[in-house]
């Protein structure tokens, strides 16, 4: 029995990644977990330059979720270069960069820059940051503007290219297929869901952005069906996402179709469960007698 | 070092004004915890995600004991006030960097639910020190900070102590040192950061923000920093890793 997975490729150890945004460059984590556990680091969103993001409050707490809107905060390729990568350098887990940028040459700006960078096994593109004015989703919502940058980015990369999808969409599968006729190695979904909430006592908008991205359990069903519609629409490997918070969730998404799952909002509830999830899927494996995690799948 | 720990409860006392103290028994958080560092303390309702940052108000090294002193404000601190003696708390911590315990005369300044880290900086920090402290209306912590040092109070309706906040106490009394150490709302702090200016003052302050992870991966907590910040590279810092305390010249108010 083995939990190893091979995405576009690359040889993870198990199919159990963090989420883009949730975990940092795993610096913070790594003094209570070891990396090395992980199928995957999937690291916060980084542009060419620094990002600021955006005023707070940042995030507010819904049932069985959380809003939010960082705006991207990042520090910029270079110090990421210096500084996270090097710090990954210590571990042997796959390193997964999420790209962001505001125009297509930003992304091309970072993804040339990563292309002589060993360190990374892929590259995840965010195209569907939902609290971003310029680029983010205004890339991810058009199926067009979804082939153009994957094939503008495929040009350059070196590296495997993931396409990190937004659920905001009318058709997910539509979004799905134009990734893949751009070239793209893998996509990655779900992004968040744009939603809202109110201070009603204080009388204003819970994030200062007012609207903010939803993630956390109660967004499972819903990613669980996109993932299951787009492993069905398209041929290349699917990245499941979205409200996974325990082996059981990540069972879902690899039975829909997925051939590996990030787990984020949960990493602020437990920051150890990614650890529970993997050990998780191997019994889950065990009793029913799996000897590789595709046999997961349900179609 | 941080760690992630199941703390069982010791007690809980009501303390008036929904302000609820909690004694916790841990393994080995309370021998690293400083003053002014805080907690995460997760619900156990699974619907609650994220941990509630608390501050530590009096650390027992000794026993591995902590307390904290914490206001009712929602869900989260609901369920935590129902917590009784024998019960489990998941807990992460202690996180954030404390007070540097330097001060020769030192003012230590807490405004509503900022007075708690006060006490046990108040217990640690050497050399002459005095006690302000601001409350609505009724007083909590009062018999323990005066243990420590002599105490000053402000209360919104004036029943006791100075009637206004915590910088009409200070002018009122002539209260003097070169350190001022502070905990609470925006409104103070930004009055202290005045105060410190015109008197020549160097302040440390405790902020406080959303909070995710608690552990400075998630970006949600950051302040404003005047100079460009090392980490972040813009003039962001994370409040629960470069902070909870800063420098006042630090942060933009």
């Amino acid at each position: 029995m083995s939990l190893k997975v091979n995405l576009a490729g690359v040889a993870l150890n198990n199919p159990v990644m963090t989420a883009s945004g949730t975990f940092g460059s795993g610096m913070e984590f790594s003094e209570l977990m070891d990396l090395n556990r992980l199928g995957a680091v999937v690291t916060k969103g980084v542009a060419n330059v620094p990002w600021p993001g955006n005023p707070t409050p940042r995030i507010a707490e819904v049932t069985g979720g959380m809003l939010n809107a960082i705006g991207l905060q990042n520090p910029g390729i270079d110090t990421f270069v210096n500084r996270d990568l090097k710090f990954l350098e210590n571990y042997d887990t796959r390193v997964i960069v999420n790209v962001c940028g505001k125009t297509t040459e930003d992304y091309l700006e970072v993804v040339e820059r990563l292309a002589e960078e060993s360190r990374v096994d892929m590259l995840e593109i965010n195209i569907s940051c939902p609290n971003v004015k310029e680029g983010g989703i205004a890339f991810g919502q058009d199926p067009k503007a979804v082939e153009a940058i994957t094939k503008a980015i495929k040009e350059k990369a070196k590296q495997p290219v993931i396409m990190k999808l937004s659920p905001n969409v009318t058709d997910i599968t539509v979004m799905a297929k134009a990734a893949e006729a751009g070239g793209a190695d893998a996509i990655s979904l779900i992004n968040t869901l744009t939603g809202m909430k109110f201070d009603i006592y204080r009388r204003r908008f819970a994030i200062a952005n007012k609207t903010g991205g939803m993630s956390g359990p109660a967004i499972k069903p819903i990613a669980v069906r996109m993932v299951y519609q787009a492993a069905h629409a398209v041929s290349i490997p699917v990245i499941g996402m979205g409200g996974i918070a325990s082996a059981e969730d990540a069972i879902e998404f690899l039975m829909a179709g997925a051939s590996a799952v990030s787990v984020g909002t949960a990493n602020f509830h437990n920051p150890t469960v990614t650890l529970d999830i993997i050990d998780g899927i191997q019994d889950y494996m065990d009793r029913f007698g799996f000897t590789e995690v595709s046999q997961i799948r349900l179609d | 070092m941080k760690r992630k720990e199941t703390a069982t409860v010791l007690s809980q006392d009501y303390l008036g004004e929904d302000i609820y103290s909690l004694w916790i028994q841990t393994n080995q958080i309370a021998g690293d915890a400083v003053p002014g560092q805080f907690l995460s303390l997760y619900c156990k309702e699974g619907t609650r995600l994220l941990p509630r940052p608390i501050s530590i108000c009096e650390i027992d090294r000794e026993n591995g004991r902590l307390r904290l002193v914490y206001r009712k404000v929602g869900k989260g601190t609901e369920e935590f006030s129902k917590l009784t003696a024998g019960d489990s708390l998941d807990i992460l911590g202690p996180l954030g960097n404390g007070f540097p315990l330097e001060g020769t005369r030192s003012l230590l300044v807490g405004g509503g639910i900022g007075v708690p880290p006060l006490l046990e900086l108040a217990r640690q920090l050497p050399g002459e020190k005095i006690l302000v402290m601001g409350y609505r209306s009724q007083t909590y912590l009062e018999k323990e900070l005066k243990e420590t040092a002599p105490l000053y109070i402000a209360t919104e309706d004036g029943s006791k102590g100075t009637k206004g906040n915590v910088i009409d106490a200070i002018r009122e009394n002539h209260l003097e040192g070169d350190t001022i150490f502070a905990c609470g709302p925006l409104p103070m702090l930004r009055a202290l950061k005045e105060y410190a200016e015109e008197h020549n003052m160097e302040a440390w302050i405790s902020m406080e923000e959303k909070m995710a992870c608690g552990i400075g991966a998630c970006l949600a907590c950051v302040c404003q920093s005047t100079e460009k910040d090392e980490h972040s590279q813009v003039h962001n810092k994370r409040i629960c890793a470069e902070g909870p305390v800063f420098n006042i010249r630090e942060v933009t108010l």
